[in-house]
């Protein structure tokens, strides 16, 4: 407890709050007796996993749960003393966005994609505080210098497609902060940012905090952010919060099972540093590598060119390089991790690897040139080189039992006969942790984890020798995630294989990888052993990623 | 934008040669002979003879087909049989009615589709939701003569507020333009009605909210402008429609548009003027969606990017 909180009562309380959910089976408690107070100039974390209740915490304090599913059961939410919950819906629009702002995750798709950034900013200011034309456009103005934006006069006038996700999440934090909020609730504000943007934002959201004197909710599911930004956090899992407390104290020695679990799941980078390969987890050993071993996968001189279409009548349309003069090999059981920001082609680059685009230069996956084969050449290339996807939601089709996607690719190459193929898919579905019985149900009923593992067992369905893994657990929770990282690992020390990762997040790349490249504007910047690349990076940009990322320990914030 | 409109030229160009080509394939694979309905049941097969040498008939088609083509480049659309008179002069003297219509037709049409639009989104799963996609399923499946007699009966015959048939003066247009919209309008409002849903989840309407906006300000400002640009692709496709005559419509008001030009020139086996009618409607088509093309970035600038 902070002693400004001692001395003036807390601007925002939250009092045995209870949120139900309207299901056709009645209604199901989502948020179970909360209670919370947030103090003046005080930064609270809300920090848990999807399906924690953070979200819809939020959306109750700002009165925007959507009538037709959720509602508040029971409890109060009180601003300054002043009870919200029973707000009539005119009283309550004075408070959202005035009194009470918010910032949301998804920069990309929060602004209105046909107004003018002036047009957003200025009609909240003209809502709130009854400024008019010039005056108005003068305090956006202001706000968009506030966040920093670099000619703000011509971000007025600009659309939001125009501008980069870090630029659009400052507008929105220009937006929120014009009316002089007392709070400022941010819902996961730079989930969807590079981390390197991602410093950046959080640095500004902290300064703004000082300028303006407002106080901060933060909603987060990383615990890094927690221990960057917190005064004090809040813990939560399945609607109710399992502890809180000053963030120090909290992060030092948490008292409850589940706190020390998150914390114990969180990747910290450098927690493998003196070691050369990712650890090791199975009691097994590995096949014997070959003495001599050929690389499973050689790139050399890859380039990959966008917009190649050509307008039928006026020739080409100007084309731009995606990825230029990329080379790498992998030995077979070995991790190449290519790791960078958005933009950089490391996406790219793993499509162009499997011949899913149009590529220059040559890869050579087992000892075949993929360059210029049809389709039906490349199907035994195929059978040795498969994929798994970011999004284990859209990456499964919802109409197919998991035991013929899984089955699928045997059919395609004409392998195995049915009675052949059920055993194969049982075999599988044991392999990545899953029962048999899963083979006969659909998609929506197995969570994020249980579908990667399944997309999983997908792609080892042929025995292919090397897996390109494309951002594969960015989209599950940190506990979840830290599973199927293990049984990657696993698969790789029992089955030999060879995974080409690529991820944004750079822990996830020093636990898995043997060799990790940094890719920037579609080039390789660094390349060379885990080892080498993480405990004594040559280049600028892998250094200034490494610093961007937050530290998990609140004891060694970086002075903002 | 320039260079649009020059692809599109050239678009067009090789579009009506296409629709040239295949129309005029067809009309000549028809059993009928215009020669022979031209001269009449008690003419001599000499006479007959004489009629086709005389329209060019027995040439092989290749060379017809060349002819007519040159005809177009010199802006020749042909003469026709029946009414002895230029194709291009029937034809103009119909444009002024059809495009009065056309207009007013999407007119009603898109205000009445858009309102009623809206209107079921806001009240999603409700029962003016409910009524609203019931009348614009009728809408929907309602054969044009059946609204267009009930309209005449009701509103002309019984009330007498609208002239019975005809072409000249607002009164007129009103019935006709009325029987377009009524029924156009249910496609409208069920594609904004959709449309507005999948707008109001998105996060940028969360964000309207979320400033404390007011719902008229959110719905009129925020959503609608989003919500209605898949409209005007339809209202490109509609010009086209409307253009290419609509037939029935313009038999029952006895309105002198495109479609009962036709309607007369396919019934007299009047090949020029087939010919005309068809190449103006693929123009109109044409047309139309490059006037939607040119509309769609002055509503999303993401557009006007590229």
């Amino acid at each position: 407890m902070t002693v400004s909180a001692l001395v003036t009562p807390p601007v925002l309380t939250v009092d045995r709050l209870c949120v139900d959910a309207r299901t056709p089976e009645g209604l199901r408690r989502v948020i179970d007796d909360i209670s919370f107070a947030l103090a003046v100039g005080e930064t609270l974390c809300i920090a848990g996993e999807s399906g924690s209740g953070k979200s819809v915490t939020s959306l109750a304090i700002m009165g925007l749960l959507p009538k037709a599913s959720l509602q508040i059961a029971a409890g109060s939410i009180s601003l300054q003393g002043r009870e919200l919950s029973r707000l009539s819906n005119s009283a309550m629009r004075s408070v959202r966005g005035g009194d009470i702002a918010m910032v949301f995750q998804e920069p990309m798709t929060s602004l209105n994609p046909v107004m003018s950034i002036g047009t957003q900013l200025t009609e909240a200011i003209r809502e709130h505080q009854g400024s008019e034309g010039k005056s108005a456009e003068a305090v956006a103005l202001r706000m968009l210098d506030a966040v920093e934006m670099t000619e703000p006069a011509r971000r007025l006038k600009q659309f939001p497609h125009e501008l980069s996700g870090g630029m659009r999440q400052r507008v929105m934090i220009a937006m929120a902060l014009s009316c002089r909020p007392k709070v400022l609730i941010a819902d996961e504000p730079t989930t969807a940012l590079d981390v390197t943007v991602q410093a950046q934002i959080l640095k500004l959201i902290n300064g703004l905090k000082r300028e303006f004197g407002a106080s901060i909710i933060l909603i987060t599911h990383d615990m890094g952010v927690v221990a960057q930004m917190a005064d004090r956090v809040v813990i939560m899992q399945s609607g109710r919060i399992i502890e809180q407390g000053d963030v120090v104290p909290l992060f030092n020695a948490p008292r409850e099972r589940y706190t020390r679990e998150l914390l114990a799941a969180v990747p910290r980078l450098g927690a493998h540093a003196g070691t050369d390969g990712p650890p090791r987890v199975s009691p097994q050993t590995a096949p014997n590598p070959p003495l001599d071993p050929q690389p499973i996968l050689t790139v050399q001189k890859l380039a990959v060119t966008y917009g190649r279409a050509t307008g039928w009548l006026f020739g080409k349309t100007p084309s731009l390089p995606v990825v230029s003069d990329v080379s790498f090999e992998i030995l077979p059981g070995q991790t190449l991790g290519l790791v960078g920001e958005s933009g950089s082609g490391k996406s790219t680059t793993g499509k162009a690897v499997l011949g899913l685009i149009p590529l220059d230069g040559n890869v050579v996956i087992d000892g075949r040139n993929i360059g210029g084969l049809s389709q039906r050449q490349m199907r035994p290339v195929r059978r040795c080189a498969q994929m798994i996807f970011q999004d284990p939601y859209a990456s499964l089709d919802p109409r197919m039992a998991v035991g013929a996607a899984i089955a699928e690719p045997l059919i395609i190459h004409g392998l195995a006969n049915k009675g052949e193929r059920d055993d194969r898919v049982a075999e599988l579905l044991r392999r990545v942790g899953l029962p048999p019985e899963a083979a006969s149900r659909y998609p929506h009923e197995f969570s994020g984890g249980q579908r990667q593992r399944i997309c999983i067992a997908r792609a080892l369905t042929l025995g292919p020798k090397l897996i390109v893994a494309d951002e594969s657990v960015a989209a599950l929770d940190v506990s979840v995630r830290g599973r199927v990282l293990d049984l990657m690992l696993e698969l790789q020390e029992t089955m030999g294989l060879a995974y080409l990762l690529i991820s944004h997040d750079m822990a996830v790349i020093e636990r898995m990888s043997h060799n990790v490249a940094v890719m920037r504007s579609g080039r390789i910047v660094e390349m060379g052993s885990r080892r080498a690349v993480f405990e004594d990076p040559q280049d600028a940009y892998t250094r200034a990623l490494m610093k961007a990322v937050p530290i998990p320990d609140p004891e060694r914030r970086q002075a903002s | 934008m320039m260079f649009l409109l020059a692809r599109r030229l050239v678009q067009t160009a090789f579009i009506l040669l296409g629709v040239a080509a295949i129309t005029f394939l067809l009309l000549y694979a028809l059993p009928a002979d215009p020669a022979r309905m031209i001269a009449g049941r008690s003419a001599t097969a000499q006479t007959v003879a004489n009629i086709r040498h005389e329209l060019g008939l027995d040439q092989p088609l290749p060379v017809q087909f060349w002819t007519y083509l040159r005809g177009i480049v010199e802006g020749d659309l042909g003469r026709s049989y029946a009414q002895k008179t230029d194709v291009g002069t029937l034809i103009a003297a119909r444009l002024p009615a059809t495009l009065v219509l056309m207009a007013a037709g999407i007119f009603v049409e898109v205000l009445l589709g858009v309102f009623f639009g809206v209107f079921a989104a806001l009240s999603r799963g409700g029962t003016a939701d409910r009524i609203v996609m019931m009348m614009s399923f009728v809408g929907v499946s309602a054969p044009q003569f059946v609204a267009a007699l009930l309209l005449l009966y009701v509103f002309a015959v019984t009330l007498g507020w609208f002239p019975m048939s005809g072409f000249g003066t607002f009164a007129h247009v009103v019935l006709p333009a009325a029987t377009l919209g009524i029924l156009g309008a249910g496609w409208y409002a069920r594609m904004v009605r959709s449309a507005m849903i999948d707008v109001l989840n998105q996060d940028y309407v969360r964000t309207a909210r979320a400033k404390g906006l007011s719902s008229a300000r959110i719905v009129l400002r925020h959503a609608l402008p989003n919500a209605l640009l898949p409209i005007i692709a339809m209202i490109g496709i509609d010009i086209g429609q409307f253009m290419g005559g609509v037939v029935v419509v313009e038999a029952v008001y006895g309105w002198p548009g495109i479609g009962q030009l036709a309607w007369q020139a396919i019934q007299q086996v009047d090949i020029p003027i087939i010919m005309g009618v068809t190449l103006v409607s693929a123009l109109a088509i044409v047309l139309g969606n490059l006037v939607a093309d040119i509309i769609a970035p002055l509503v999303d600038p993401r557009i006007r990017a590229r």
